[in-house]
């Protein structure tokens, strides 16, 4: 059974297309994830579904129901852990689960039991009676996903929910999600992190620009890159320069040239798995080469391959640098 | 429907106590609702007049006559001025009339009081004989009253002056003063007491002070709640909109009906002020000016998603009210145009219906047209924001 049906889903804010029909099946049980760069159009796709956001075309079912006609039964079936924090700083962790479980309707006694278990699974048992102005980001977020899980929903939206958290505390959101998962619950997450996206999520789809420009399993997504005959090669360059990075870029039997750091350059091969070309186009041109690696694609090269550019700005502070790669267009380095 | 009913009222009280709760927590916020009123009070109580009387004005004055008259205007004046419990003028003795011409123009004093040369002479030749008050034209607020002060001197001193004249004329007359002045003026309040300013302003600083609370508090609660995210935890629990507006609305009207009695409660210990109605009506009355705005503050903070946006709509709103509303200014004294204006405001009839109470001691039956226009400003507001809320909420 399918917890979500997007059908041509589209949101205008006046001329400004925010989400351009969009469509996608969520299956039971399934870690479905929206990779993409700010602004993608992520937060607006699942703020539509969670019925915060009405949509301008399209339509949508969420746990069978219209999230249009029937915002009311989509709502007592979902959870949201949206961008912000959803808890009142001037509440304690207790208070603030209790209220929103009532506005949930739920009956006192399972409000109870449903704070002892998610409190208690979240490491955050000892904090319940105190006020969450006084937590850390981290202990916030902890709170917060136990509010969105507090009604039990059949499916829990999560917008970035690691964004801002320090790794000891991602990594033990992430092993949360993974837990949930087993447990049978839909999960939705956007991130723009390719790691999370990789960690966590049995189907993505990558989003760029209001459009979903692939959607399929992480595993038939990394297929993709070989399936184009595109090879994943780490170049170290000893006397790597600006003027090396564009002939390499113009370099035929190259489709993209992104550098990793100050002397390291990640290529991708056009239609070819040969790098024999490569080699000798670096040679020609003086390049003193102390390694070369093939490696295995991750989510950032599907990302780079499919939408052909990078998923976030990277610190350009290395030399020599690849001028104006902080804009959209101009971050094509192809 | 009923269940649904209970669950909107119970869900509404949640919201609303929750705000209260919040509210009550906030250290800054609940400083500010105490400061406020406080604030207001003894900013307006102070800084107007609390009665139209001279005080510590200096005051010239040139006696030139020749005779003994003269002094005697110069002894009433000095009786007057120590009769009160402050100082009326602060009396300089000058010499001549452009020493005070001079003075006046150097503000040390504020006008000056002339007695010509033969001004006792003229009166016991028989002519009609004048002192000149000179005024300071650059404050003619203060020379109004002078003159208004002098006048009354002068007048009573020259009746009892004419009713001598008179004895001394026709001894059979039995009361003199009445051939002089066959009638005079009598003023009558229908309260006890004399009413200062602040008991003028009063009302309207309560009306203000729930204004402020009902749109500003409101506005600012939600935008507040939409940019900490907060709101959305709200709109995507299963409840109806309605019952957030409710919640709200419900912890607005709460703070602002105890910021009212705050203000109240000063006006009474801080400024003697009395309230001369049934403090039951006045509740009403208060109740009432919440619900006459409330509409307006869900309208403007459904409008506006930001906080700030929302709090400069509100003051453009609420500042020209505070003025054209007669809670600081009596509207009698605007032009036409503005008094037009003011009659479009709810804060007009909230100010006038609270006076009524507070200072008159009106009942409910006297002010029936203030109760139905504060009522129907509520009423038409609340129903044209709360779809518009409903719709502002999710664009």
């Amino acid at each position: 059974m399918n917890m979500i049906e997007v059908e041509g889903l589209t949101k205008r804010f006046g001329d400004f297309t925010a989400v351009d029909h969009i469509s996608f099946t969520v299956g039971k049980g399934m870690v479905f994830g929206f990779l993409g760069p700010n602004g993608a159009g992520k937060s607006t796709a699942i703020r539509m579904l969670c019925t915060l956001l009405r949509p301008t075309e399209g339509s949508a079912r969420v746990v069978g129901f219209d999230i249009v006609k029937e915002q009311g039964e989509v709502r007592r079936h979902i959870g949201l852990v949206a961008e912000k924090i959803i808890l009142y700083d001037q509440l304690t962790a207790e208070e603030n689960l209790t209220l929103f479980g009532r506005l949930n309707n739920l009956p006192e006694e399972q409000i109870k039991e449903a704070t002892d278990k998610w409190l208690g699974r979240l490491h955050m048992e000892a904090w319940r009676k105190h006020r969450v102005g006084t937590f850390s980001t981290g202990m916030k977020q902890r709170i917060n996903v136990a509010r969105a899980l507090l009604h039990h929903p059949d499916v829990l939206f999560l917008d970035e929910p690691t964004l801002g958290l320090d790794p000891q505390t991602t990594h033990a959101i992430h092993e949360f999600i993974l837990e949930l998962r087993e447990e049978g619950i839909t999960i939705v997450l956007t991130t723009h992190d390719m790691m999370e996206a990789e960690t966590l999520c049995q189907q993505i789809a990558i989003i760029d620009q209001a459009r979903i420009v692939v959607c399929d399993t992480t595993t038939n997504l990394k297929k993709l890159l070989s399936a184009d005959n595109t090879t994943v090669i780490d170049v170290e360059i000893a006397n790597l320069s600006e003027a090396m990075l564009s002939q390499l870029k113009n370099a035929e039997s190259i489709a993209s040239v992104t550098q990793s750091d100050t002397y390291c350059v990640r290529i991708h091969t056009r239609n070819t798995d040969n790098i024999a070309p490569i080699l000798s186009a670096l040679n020609a041109m003086g390049a003193s080469v102390p390694a070369i690696n093939t490696v295995l694609p991750t989510m950032e090269d599907v990302f780079l391959h499919v939408t052909g550019r990078e998923i976030r700005d990277k610190a350009a502070a290395s030399v020599p640098s690849v001028g104006g790669r902080r804009w959209r267009g101009a971050s094509r380095v192809r | 429907m009923s269940g649904n009913l209970k669950g909107l009222i119970m869900h509404s009280l949640r919201l609303g106590i929750k705000d209260l709760l919040v509210f009550a927590r906030d250290r800054m916020m609940l400083i500010s609702f105490v400061i406020m009123p406080i604030f207001m009070m003894l900013m307006v109580g102070f800084i107007f007049p609390s009665q139209n009387i001279l005080k510590d004005v200096p005051f010239g004055v040139v006696n030139l006559d020749e005779g003994s008259m003269g002094d005697q205007v110069v002894l009433a004046l000095q009786q007057m001025n120590r009769s009160q419990s402050n100082l009326m003028f602060h009396i300089t003795y000058l010499h001549s009339k452009g020493s005070a011409v001079n003075q006046i123009k150097d503000q040390t004093i504020n006008g000056a009081l002339v007695i010509p040369a033969d001004f006792s002479a003229e009166i016991s030749a028989g002519e009609q004989a004048a002192v000149i008050l000179i005024t300071d034209q650059s404050n003619p607020q203060v020379s109004a009253s002078i003159t208004g002060t002098l006048n009354a001197l002068v007048s009573s001193m020259a009746s009892q002056l004419a009713s001598q004249n008179v004895a001394a004329l026709l001894p059979n007359v039995p009361n003199p003063q009445q051939l002089i002045a066959p009638f005079t003026i009598q003023t009558e309040g229908i309260i006890p007491g004399n009413p200062n300013y602040f008991e003028f302003v009063a009302p309207g600083i309560m009306a203000m002070t729930i204004m402020f609370a009902a749109m500003m508090g409101l506005a600012g609660s939600i935008s507040r709640e939409r940019e900490l995210g907060t709101l959305d935890g709200i709109i995507s629990a299963p409840i109806s909109r309605l019952s957030i507006i409710l919640g709200k609305s419900f912890a607005q009207v709460v703070r602002g009906l105890l910021q009212a009695v705050l203000a109240l409660i000063l006006t009474v210990v801080l400024f003697g002020v009395v309230v001369h109605g049934s403090y039951g009506l006045l509740a009403l009355l208060l109740l009432l000016t919440v619900f006459s705005f409330i509409g307006i503050g869900i309208m403007i903070s459904a409008l506006a998603s930001q906080q700030e946006t929302a709090m400069t709509i509100m003051m453009t709103l609420t500042f020209p009210m505070l003025f054209l509303s007669g809670a600081l200014f009596p509207v009698q004294q605007m032009p036409v145009v503005m008094q037009g204006i003011s009659k479009g405001l709810p804060l007009t009839y909230a100010v006038e219906a609270l006076r009524k109470c507070i200072v008159l001691g009106t009942g409910m039956s006297g002010m029936m047209t203030e109760i139905w226009v504060m009522l129907g400003f509520g009423v038409i507001f609340t129903v044209i924001a709360i779809p518009v809320f409903n719709r502002a909420i999710t664009r």
